[in-house]
C-alpha cells in the first residue's frame, strides 16, 4: 500500500538522530536494542495472555481428543453464541457434567449441533 | 527384507528401505492411523571436531553418514564423503507428497537433514485444518495424513543414511494454534513461526496474529521444535533489499523477544537470514557487517542462514555463484542450519536434481572451506566494526520509534519494508489496518473464570480445583497421552493420493520408463542449444528445434547472449512423448570384480605376466600408465608383473615380446581413433595372434578412450576397458579369465 501522505516520506538523518547514541559503548547499545525489543513486546504478550480466538479455541478441543471437524464445528457453535470467552473446553466439560456423560461424548453431540440449547440457558444472559 | 518388529498396537512392522530398491509408497501409506512419531524435538547433527576422513583432518565436520553419495571429485580421494557440521536443508514441495518423499531420500543421500515443506497457496487463509492428502499449488497442502505419511517415510529415509532428519513446514496463517498442535502431535521438528509475517505478507489481522502465536509458539516450545522466522521476507519483498538490513534487526529482536516472553527457549530460536546483496553489487562489503552485526546483537540464538532469492534470474550458474558467496559469509561468521536454494528457483518450481545440486553446493563449499578460520580473521578496525555499528544504531532508532508509537501504530503508518534505508522513508512500505485484514475482530477477552483443560496453554487459565496437569481434568490431553488423537484418513474421494496413484500406474505400465523433474513420469526434459544468431531469432529456432525433435509444450527456460550478432545460448524444457520400455532396453553387465585381497593373494600364489604397451602411430601413454603404475592403483599394485613396452609399439612386436617374456596376457591402449584406428589394431592382435598359433596362450585385452567391452570382443580379443577405468578391473578380469570363470 503507497501512502502518499508527505509526512511518511523523510530524507535520512541519521547522523543527527545518532548523535544520542555516540556516548553508549557497543554493549551499552545491544543493552538498549533488547530493553527495546522486550517493551515493544510487552503489550502485545499483554493482548495475547487475555484474549482467545476460534483457532485457539479449536487447538484446545484437538488436545482433548476431538477431530479437527468436529472442533470446527462445535467452536463456530460456541462463537455464534458469544461463548468464546469462557473457554470451549470448559464449557464442553461443564455441559457433559451437567448431562453426566463423558467429555468427548458430550463435545461429539455438540459438534453434530445437540444440546446447544442446553448450553444456552445454562450460560444465559451472562456476559451476552 | 524382514526385520520384523511389532508397533506398539501389536502389529507387525517390516518394511525398511533397501538401497536398490525405490521407495514404497503403499507401504508408506499402510497402517497410517496407528503410526506414530519416534521422536520430538530438533537434532543437530553431532560435531566430530578433528577427525579423520581419508587422508585429511577435519575442523568443522559431523558424523559421518552410513550410506551416502559423494562429491564428484570424491573419486579422487578414496571416496570420502565427510559431512559438515551445520544442517543442511532443502525445500522439497511440489504439490504432491508421494513425489515428494522420493526426492527427500535422493537429498538426504547427498546430506540434506532439514526438509522443508512449502504449504500450498492460500493455506494461511484457511481458518482451520485441512485433512486427507489433496494435491496442492506451489506447494502442499498440510493435514495430519500428508505429515504423518511423510514423517514415516522420513524415519525410513534416516534409518538408511543414518542420521537424524528433521522435518520442517509453517505454523502461520489464521490457524496457528491448530497447525501447532498437529506438528507437536506427528512429530514435526522445526517450524516458521513469526506473526510480523502473517501481518506484513499475509494480511492478517494483526491482533489475531500475535494473540495466535503466543498459544502457537507455547505448543512448539513444548516439545523443542526450532523455531525459524520470517524476518527474511523484508530481503525478497524490498525494492533494494540491502536497505532493509535495519529493519530485519528489528523483525528478529521483535519475534524473539515476543517468542522468549511466552515460553520459547533461545536455543530452540532460530532467525532466519539472508545475505541481502548479490553480485554485481559489492556483496560481501554489505553482507558481511550485516551477518556480523545480527551475531553480535543476537548471540545465544540460532542462525539460519538462508541464500538469497531475490536477485535469482534463470542463469543457475550465476544463482550457484551467489549462493556460494552466501556459504562463504556462513562460514566467515557462523550458522546453525545452512539452508540451500535450488538453483532453478527463478525458472520454475524445483526440479528434482536441483535440489540435490543446491544441496552440494552447500557440502562442497563448506568443506572447501573446513578450518579456514584458523587462518583468516575478520578484522577489528576499520570499515567493518564502523558498518556494524552503525546498522545496530539505526536498528535501534527504528525500535525506539516503534516503542514511542506502539507496534500495531507503526505497522498502520507502513514502517516496515520501506525501501529508504532507516530513518529515510520512502513511504512505500506495507502498511496495514490495526482493525483490517483477514479474520479482523475474531479475537475475544477471556473471561473471570476462563479455562482450557489441556497442556502448554498460554495465557490466562483458571483451572477449577488446582490439578496438577491441566489435563488431569479430562484424564489426559493429546499431548501427554497420543492414543486420543482423532485420525481423519481422506474426505475428498476424488482429490487422493490413492486415487492418484492409480492414475500413475494406469498410464504407465510397470516396465515404461520417462523422464521426470517434479511429478512420477512427468516426462520433462531440456536441452541447451547454442545458436549462432541474434537473441530473438536464436529462441524461435530452439523451438523449432524441439519441435522438430518431436517434444511437447516447449518453452524457453533460460537465454544468455554470448555476443549481439554472434551468438546465443537457449535451454529449453519440453515433454518427451513416449514411454521407453524397460525389457526393450541392452543394458551391458556390470563384471563382478574380485576384491583386492584376493587378486593379491591368487598373484601370489601364481604370479600373472603382462606385456602392455601403446599401440600403431600413438604417443599417448597416459592411459596406460594409469592401468599399470602402482602409484594409480594400477595392475601392479596386486602383484602383477607388468613389461612396459612404451608408445608407438607396433602390433607384432607386442606379440613377440609377449612370446620371448613368456607372458600371460597383451595388454594394448590404443586411444586415437581417427579412421577406425583403434579397431584395425585390436583386429590386427587377434589375427596375428592366432597366426602365430598363440591364441589361445595369451589374454588379449585393449584399453582407450573410443575402446567399449563389445568393440574388443567383435574385434576377436577378450576384453575391452573405456574411460574411466580403474586397474582393480582389469586385474579382477585377469584373474578370473585365467581361472576360466570368464
Amino acid at each position: 500500500m503507497r501512502l502518499d501522505h508527505p509526512a511518511d516520506v523523510r530524507a535520512s538523518d541519521f547522523e543527527a538522530r545518532r548523535k544520542k547514541l555516540a556516548a553508549l559503548s557497543d554493549e551499552e547499545l545491544k543493552e538498549r536494542f533488547w530493553e527495546l525489543a522486550r517493551e515493544i513486546v510487552k503489550p502485545l504478550v499483554e493482548l495475547a495472555y487475555t484474549h482467545t480466538s476460534p483457532s485457539i479455541e479449536r487447538s484446545v478441543l484437538l488436545r482433548m481428543g476431538f477431530s479437527s471437524l468436529e472442533a470446527q464445528a462445535i467452536v463456530s457453535a460456541a462463537e455464534k453464541r458469544g461463548l468464546l470467552g469462557k473457554g470451549v473446553g470448559r464449557v464442553l466439560l461443564e455441559y457433559a457434567a451437567k448431562k453426566q456423560v463423558d467429555y468427548l461424548q458430550a463435545g461429539r453431540e455438540l459438534a453434530a449441533g445437540k444440546g446447544w440449547d442446553e448450553v444456552e440457558a445454562m450460560y444465559g444472559g451472562e456476559d451476552r | 527384507m524382514k526385520c520384523c518388529r511389532d508397533d506398539r498396537a501389536g502389529r507387525s512392522n517390516c518394511y525398511r528401505l533397501e538401497p536398490h530398491e525405490k521407495i514404497d509408497v503403499r507401504e508408506i501409506l499402510k497402517d497410517l492411523a496407528n503410526y506414530r512419531p519416534r521422536r520430538k524435538g530438533w537434532t543437530w547433527r553431532t560435531p566430530r571436531p578433528g577427525q579423520k576422513i581419508g587422508p585429511f583432518t577435519y575442523r568443522e565436520t559431523s558424523e559421518p553418514l552410513k550410506r551416502s553419495i559423494p562429491l564428484p571429485a570424491a573419486k579422487y580421494f578414496g571416496g570420502i564423503d565427510p559431512q559438515p557440521d551445520y544442517v543442511i536443508t532443502t525445500e522439497i514441495a511440489s504439490g504432491r507428497f508421494e513425489d515428494d518423499i522420493r526426492r527427500m531420500r535422493m537429498a538426504a543421500w547427498h546430506g540434506a537433514d532439514h526438509i522443508m515443506v512449502i504449504r500450498t497457496t492460500g493455506q494461511s487463509h484457511i481458518d482451520g485444518l485441512l485433512e486427507g492428502t489433496p494435491e496442492g499449488i506451489g506447494g502442499i497442502p498440510i493435514t495430519r495424513k500428508q505429515l504423518r505419511a511423510t514423517r514415516k517415510a522420513l524415519d525410513l529415509i534416516e534409518d538408511e543414511v543414518g542420521r537424524p532428519i528433521n522435518f520442517h513446514s509453517y505454523v502461520s496463517g489464521v490457524a496457528g494454534p491448530e497447525i501447532a498442535v498437529l506438528f507437536a502431535e506427528e512429530g514435526v521438528n522445526g517450524a516458521h513461526q513469526d506473526p510480523q509475517y502473517n501481518v506484513l505478507y499475509r494480511n492478517v489481522n494483526m491482533q489475531r496474529s500475535f494473540v495466535d502465536a503466543a498459544v502457537a509458539k507455547k505448543i512448539m516450545a513444548s516439545c523443542n521444535m526450532l523455531q525459524i522466522d520470517g524476518a527474511h521476507n523484508a530481503n525478497a519483498t524490498a525494492r533494494e533489499a540491502w536497505k532493509v538490513m535495519p529493519e530485519l534487526l528489528v523483525q528478529h529482536a521483535i519475534n524473539c523477544a515476543f517468542s522468549e516472553a511466552v515460553g520459547m527457549k533461545k536455543e530452540n530460536i532460530a532467525l532466519s537470514s539472508v545475505p541481502p546483496t548479490a553480485p554485481p553489487a559489492p556483496a560481501l562489503a554489505y553482507d558481511l557487517p550485516y551477518a556480523v552485526c545480527l551475531r553480535w546483537l543476537f548471540s545465544g540464538y540460532k542462525i539460519r542462514a538462508q541464500q538469497n532469492t531475490r536477485y535469482i534470474e534463470s542463469d543457475t550458474r550465476e544463482a550457484t555463484v551467489t549462493h556460494v558467496l552466501n556459504l562463504l559469509v556462513s562460514r566467515l561468521t557462523s550458522a546453525d542450519v545452512q539452508s540451500t536454494i535450488t538453483p532453478d528457483e527463478g525458472r520454475n518450481v524445483p526440479w528434482h536434481y536441483n535440489n540435490i545440486a543446491a544441496v552440494e553446493t552447500a557440502k562442497q563449499t563448506l568443506l572447501g572451506l573446513d578450518g579456514f578460520k584458523e587462518m583468516v580473521e575478520l578484522k577489528k578496525e576499520g570499515p567493518l566494526p564502523a558498518k556494524v555499528r552503525e546498522l545496530a544504531e539505526r536498528a535501534v532508532l527504528f525500535l525506539e520509534e516503534i516503542k514511542e508509537k506502539g507496534y500495531f501504530n507503526a505497522v498502520a503508518e507502513g514502517f516496515f519494508v520501506d525501501s529508504g534505508e532507516y530513518p529515510e522513508r520512502k513511504g512505500d512500505g506495507i502498511a496495514r489496518d490495526p482493525n483490517g485484514g483477514v479474520a479482523a475482530g475474531s479475537i475475544v477477552k477471556r473471561e473471570p473464570g476462563y479455562y482450557a483443560p489441556v497442556c502448554h496453554h498460554f495465557g490466562f487459565n483458571e483451572l477449577p480445583g488446582n490439578p496438577q496437569r491441566p489435563c488431569d481434568l479430562i484424564g489426559g490431553c493429546t499431548l501427554c497421552r497420543p492414543e486420543k488423537i482423532v485420525y481423519i484418513d481422506e474426505l475428498d474421494p476424488e482429490d487422493n493420493v490413492e486415487r492418484r496413484l492409480a492414475e500413475v500406474e494406469a498410464r504407465r505400465g510397470a516396465n515404461e520408463i520417462r523422464p521426470e523433474v517434479e511429478w512420477a513420469g512427468d516426462g520433462y526434459i531440456t536441452c541447451t542449444i547454442f545458436l549462432p544468431e541474434r537473441e530473438e531469432v536464436a529462441e524461435a529456432a530452439a523451438l523449432e528445434i524441439a519441435a522438430r525433435m518431436g517434444l511437447q509444450e516447449n518453452e524457453v527456460i533460460h537465454k544468455r547472449v554470448m555476443h549481439p550478432a554472434e551468438g546465443t545460448l537457449v535451454e529449453i524444457k519440453g515433454i518427451v512423448p513416449f514411454a521407453i520400455d524397460r525389457n526393450g532396453l541392452r543394458i551391458p553387465e556390470k563384471p563382478q570384480l574380485l576384491s583386492e585381497e584376493e587378486i593379491r593373494e591368487e598373484i601370489a600364489r601364481r604370479p600373472l605376466k603382462a606385456v602392455c604397451g601403446t599401440v600403431g602411430e600413438d604417443e599417448h601413454s597416459v592411459g596406460m600408465r594409469e592401468i599399470i603404475d602402482i602409484k594409480h592403483g594400477g595392475i601392479e599394485k596386486f602383484g602383477i608383473k607388468a613389461v612396459y613396452l612404451g608408445t608407438s609399439v607396433p602390433v607384432e612386436k607386442m606379440l613377440d615380446a609377449a612370446i620371448e617374456e613368456d607372458a600371460d596376457a597383451i595388454l594394448i591402449s590404443t586411444i586415437i581413433s581417427h579412421a577406425d584406428i583403434h579397431r584395425k589394431n585390436m583386429e590386427k592382435l587377434a589375427r596375428l595372434a592366432v597366426e602365430k598359433g598363440v591364441r589361445e596362450r595369451f589374454i588379449l585385452v585393449a584399453g582407450g578412450t573410443q575402446v567399449t567391452h563389445q568393440l574388443a570382443v567383435e574385434a576377436g580379443l577378450d576384453a575391452g576397458f573405456g574411460r574411466g577405468t580403474r586397474g582393480i578391473e582389469v586385474a579382477s578380469f585377469l584373474v578370473k579369465k585365467r581361472r576360466g570363470e570368464i
